[in-house]
């Protein structure tokens, strides 16, 4: 699978407030959660600038804070393709694979990419390319039982089958 | 094996674990509440789910935008109680009998020493302070939990916090953890157990262990957690209300880091905006004039935290240009506040005095900030907008230095009240 967009650029430690502020959380429908995405973070005009496709690309500890999965599930319903980070905060990186928000980490990518750099995200061979500056970067390895739980469609899919619900 | 190693053995029917193994452990209670409820709800049904895999073992707390603070939120709450009620939960906790989850849990000895618990919700970390494993997870996965009675675990290797020395008066659990995450701050145990362990640790009190535990998450970590003892046994042998089982960590258990603090002369820790690694002792803020003092939430919220707030208050008056908001974790601290007079306390300083809820720590009500405002809160995040307006600064700090602060018009210590 690729993604191809272009990147949002944000800082260390993004925390779930600033990803979906608690004062919308009042519902849990994905299009109400995506008109306010980003709207405590440094950009807060996050929302009317960014188009579908586009990657957010943030430095360490991405999504700390709340368990809330509605932070994940704001940023897919934004239309973001997926989320380039240092490293995401523990609860955050387990909600984006059980609602499947692609996730990828990578340092050296984080450090070449610009605000506004078109970017090309290659998941099945783990690269990502700065379209604009023709520079490519290795994607940290995704834990193997992750694999397996995105081989099954997610965590509801899996458990659909272990319970065979299915 | 470390204590929590030992737990997550426990619960797969492993003889030994160890970290970054992959493990499927049995759960002993899974919780959600009513923001993070409705989703797991949602995903239940898709599943095609129809029935709970123990309707004893599910518990859903409607705390914080309840009691239901516009309808929206009342929809939400109303997904708890019908769900409960289908599938005849007998852990679904009215207003009126409610209180914030992670008060109402343990005090109401529902979670036990060596359990394993998931709730959709951050703070669910809390009871390692009973010597059980905790985590907060997503909705996705209760939903999950609520079918099997199971999560996948990656085991995670452990941190030791060793404390050494005597806390000064004033400074309790609180201080502790701030001071904690101020050093190794908010990432520092990402994906990590964090043990709390020594001498400051085995005189602190149960409700300090909470505090201490609840905020492992605002470090990252996976778990906090401390060894059970002689406190631990008198707290629970009063409430629990299933077995418990004392694990302990090998004295051959090994961490990927220990870190040693030495508390003697420590002050009151404040986490200034907004992060709560940014701390500061009390003294180096003491410039910085408030608008709003909150004591209460899971982090502060215990009938020990309360009496604290009164303590220093009483025969005082709240500053004229502060709103004090004291908010008791649980009905059965409400009643206990009634009892002792506390709350004659609060009133007469000019305070309020609420029913239980999350409200105004993470924003939801109760106690909402406008733009340019401060306060000081015994809560246990600052990030930006937590308490309302993102052009609104939080300050995070124990109870008897948010009443000092409610005295004072700005941040400050008991000593520092006439």
């Amino acid at each position: 699978m690729k993604f191809k967009g272009k990147a949002w650029k944000f800082g260390a430690d993004v925390d779930t407030d600033a990803i979906i502020p608690a004062r919308y959380l009042n519902t849990s429908d994905p299009k109400e959660l995506a008109k306010h995405c980003m709207e405590d973070s440094t950009n807060p005009d996050f929302m009317r600038k960014m188009q579908a496709g586009d990657i957010i690309v943030a430095d360490k500890n991405f999504g700390c804070g709340s368990s809330r999965e509605h932070a994940p599930i704001s940023i897919k319903a934004a239309g973001v393709s997926c989320v380039v980070a240092k490293s995401f905060a523990r609860i955050f990186y387990r909600n984006s694979f059980n609602m499947g928000l692609p996730i990828f980490e990578s340092r050296e990518a984080v450090e070449g990419i610009k605000e506004g750099d078109q970017i090309e995200v290659d998941a099945d061979n783990g690269k990502i390319r700065n379209l604009t500056s023709g520079k490519e970067y290795q994607v940290a390895p995704v834990p193997a039982f992750m694999q397996e739980l995105i081989a099954a469609g997610g965590l509801m899919a899996y458990t659909k089958k272990k319970a065979r619900l299915a | 094996m470390t204590i929590t190693e030992k737990i997550l053995a426990a619960h797969c029917g492993k003889k030994e674990v160890a970290p970054g193994e992959l493990i499927n452990a049995k759960l002993d209670l899974v919780l959600a509440n009513d923001i993070t409820a409705p989703i797991a709800i949602k995903e239940f049904r898709a599943a095609g789910a129809t029935k709970v895999f123990d309707p004893e073992r599910i518990a859903l707390i409607p705390d914080h935008f309840a009691p239901n603070k516009d309808i929206a939120s009342a929809e939400q709450c109303n997904m708890l109680r019908t769900f409960s009620r289908e599938h005849d939960l007998s852990l679904y906790f009215e207003v009126g009998r409610m209180g914030v989850e992670h008060a109402l849990l343990p005090e109401q000895g529902l979670v036990v020493p060596g359990d394993v618990v998931i709730g959709a919700d951050s703070h669910t970390c809390t009871y390692g302070g009973l010597g059980a494993f905790s985590t907060g997870v997503g909705s996705t996965d209760v939903a999950a939990a609520m079918i099997t009675g199971e999560a996948w675990f990656k085991v995670p290797e452990t941190m030791k916090f060793v404390y050494k020395g005597k806390l000064a008066k004033w400074v309790g659990g609180k201080d502790i953890i701030l001071r904690t995450i101020g050093d190794i701050g908010v990432d520092g145990a990402l994906y990590r157990a964090m043990e709390f362990t020594g001498e400051a640790i085995k005189k602190l009190s149960m409700a300090g262990r909470l505090t201490i535990c609840n905020m492992a998450i605002e470090a990252g970590g996976k778990n906090g957690i401390i060894e059970p003892d002689e406190i631990t046994e008198k707290y629970v042998a009063k409430r629990a209300r299933r077995k418990f089982k004392f694990y302990k960590s090998d004295k051959k258990a090994s961490y990927v880091e220990v870190r040693e603090y030495d508390l003697s002369g420590m002050e009151p820790q404040v986490a200034c905006p907004h992060l709560p690694e940014n701390v500061k002792p009390v003294s180096a803020v003491s410039a910085v004039n408030i608008d709003q003092s909150v004591v209460g939430s899971c982090t502060n919220g215990r009938i020990e935290d309360i009496r604290e707030a009164a303590k220093v208050i009483k025969g005082h008056k709240v500053h004229p240009y502060v709103r004090m908001i004291v908010i008791p974790a649980t009905q059965a601290v409400y009643k206990q506040s009634i009892k002792e007079g506390l709350v004659d306390i609060f009133i007469d300083a000019g305070a309020a005095f609420s029913t239980p809820t999350c409200g105004p720590c993470l924003g939801g009500h109760m106690g909402i900030l406008a733009a340019g405002e401060k306060a000081i809160t015994t809560t246990n995040r600052n990030f930006v907008g937590r308490m309302g307006s993102p052009k609104s600064e939080v300050y995070l700090a124990n109870p008897a230095v948010a009443a000092a602060s409610a005295v004072l018009g700005r941040i400050g210590t008991p000593e520092e009240l006439k």
